[in-house]
């Protein structure tokens, strides 16, 4: 009893002064929990895993995966725009108008979700775990670049299993500054200044690049963000619901509301006089 | 990856085609003009399958022609624009339908009004104040919806014409080859200088 005691009493600095061997031991980011999943009874579950998901050349299949999304991330002289719509999709059905695409892995680090529901959410929470255990061994909140590669690692190894997400990780940290990082489930990470992701990407690229600038303030660069998911709730049927505006600054990220589409587009188009196309005539 | 957009302003109508001709992986030539004027206010920007889009635009061209020939007198925007339509219609419940997606643009003459005509391959159509096909409609119309107003003047409607090939520069994994640009006043159809060689980067 007092050996354990004292193996968990010893006081934290001790840690300061780590072995080599002990530092290796400290940067594995492999998962500590057991992450034996119950696969189905088959020979090839990925492909069986397809059989049973794919919509889209088996109308009638038998599992409809949540889908469908925009969601965009940019960086500018102030930090990191962060925005999505808040629309699942499980085939031609609306399945929620209410998701939280934005995970909030802890207070400087974002991560968005684009593709299956259950995966992201699932992957994120655990990149959330895997963030916190980071920053209880080394004592210093983990960077993004990290953060960013263990969730590539973690799909890439899964790779060809049948996981489907396209997210962005957006922080701010002290060695890198803003840092926003592209994960999907091809293994593909990229870093840069600017990605929309899902379904309705094109329509948010649309907008954002016409008028997107690194020196930006940090007012308009909320505008942009939040009137290119407007842009791709518009006009992508997968994608809708309410926008969920994020800044993330040096000292953390803010939350500017998640606020329906449907008033922010009358607002627009009544007082802007955009989306001339809609209109009431019959023709 | 044909590029067709149109758009209309206070007086004038502006149709950009892509002037990339693409067979496969070739591009077979960098100079194709995907348009045919049908009358002196109405110009067709079409794109589709090989072969049956100028087939198509010059039996309509022809057609088009020889009613005015007979009458004396112009068809207008929109009746080209029914006329088309009904032919495709026709030709869509034959034994070989055209695979043929259409924009047509004109000039009303008669309500001194510019007008635009959105038409696809199943034959719907449709009056609009700006129109894309293709790729062009996922990247392009929600900056139109943006930007686009009904009154806005040439200049206007040009920078609007060019923040499109910008974004489709910048974003569309193989190279269009530009885009031939054509007005439409009430002063007919010309052909409008347009700079290609600009650089765009990806933020």
């Amino acid at each position: 009893m007092d050996s354990l005691v004292a193996r968990y009493t010893r006081p934290a600095y001790e840690e300061e002064g780590q072995s080599h061997q002990d530092q290796q031991e400290l940067s594995r980011a492999g998962p500590e929990l057991s992450l034996k999943f119950a696969l189905p009874p088959v020979a090839q579950s990925a492909s069986w895993l397809r059989a049973m998901t794919d919509d889209y050349s088996n109308p009638n299949c038998p599992i409809k995966i949540a889908h469908g999304t925009t969601t965009l991330a940019f960086r500018f002289k102030g930090g990191i725009i962060v925005a999505t719509d808040s629309r699942a999709t499980a085939g031609n059905w609306i399945a929620s108008q209410t998701v939280k695409k934005v995970i909030e892995i802890n207070n400087c680090l974002l991560g968005t979700m684009a593709g299956g529901a259950a995966d992201c959410q699932y992957w994120l929470a655990f990149l959330g775990m895997q963030c916190r255990l980071h920053e209880l061994r080394h004592k210093r909140r983990i960077s993004v670049a990290a953060a960013s590669k263990i969730l590539a690692n973690l799909v890439y190894s899964y790779k060809g299993m049948g996981l489907s997400m396209g997210t962005m990780c957006a922080g701010v940290t002290p060695q890198e500054g803003p840092a926003l990082y592209y994960i999907d489930s091809d293994g593909t990470r990229l870093a840069g200044n600017l990605f929309c992701v899902g379904s309705g990407q094109t329509f948010a690229y649309g907008v954002l690049d016409a008028q997107y600038s690194y020196d930006l303030s940090d007012e308009d660069a909320l505008e942009l963000g939040r009137r290119s998911i407007l842009a791709a709730t518009h006009r992508d049927a997968y994608s809708g619901g309410s926008i969920n505006l994020y800044h993330v600054k040096e000292d953390g990220w803010v939350k500017h509301g998640f606020n329906d589409t449907n008033p922010i587009f009358w607002e627009t188009k009544l007082n802007k006089g955009e989306f001339s196309n809609v209109t009431s005539e019959l023709v | 990856m044909e590029v067709l957009l149109g758009i209309t302003g206070k007086d004038f109508t502006i149709i950009a085609a892509s002037k990339a001709a693409m067979r496969g992986a070739t591009i077979l030539k960098a100079s194709d003009d995907k348009t045919r004027a049908l009358n002196p206010h109405t110009l067709m920007a079409f794109s589709g399958e090989a072969g049956d889009t100028v087939q198509f635009a010059e039996f309509i061209q022809a057609n088009v022609q020889l009613y005015s020939m007979r009458n004396g007198m112009e068809l207008s925007p929109a009746a080209t624009a029914n006329f088309v339509r009904g032919e495709l219609a026709r030709a869509l419940r034959s034994r070989r339908p055209y695979t043929v997606n259409l924009i047509l643009g004109g000039y009303d003459t008669i309500t001194d009004k510019p007008t635009l005509y959105w038409i696809d391959y199943l034959a719907s159509c449709a009056p609009v104040p700006y129109a894309a096909h293709g790729y062009a409609q996922y990247y392009c119309l929600s900056l139109l919806d943006k930007h686009h107003h009904p009154d806005i003047s040439f200049d206007q409607g040009m920078k609007i014409l060019r923040m499109c090939t910008e974004e489709l520069k910048r974003r569309l994994p193989i190279d269009f080859k530009g885009v031939i640009v054509k007005v439409i006043t009430k002063d007919g159809i010309r052909e409008q200088e347009y700079e290609d060689d600009v650089k765009v980067v990806v933020p």
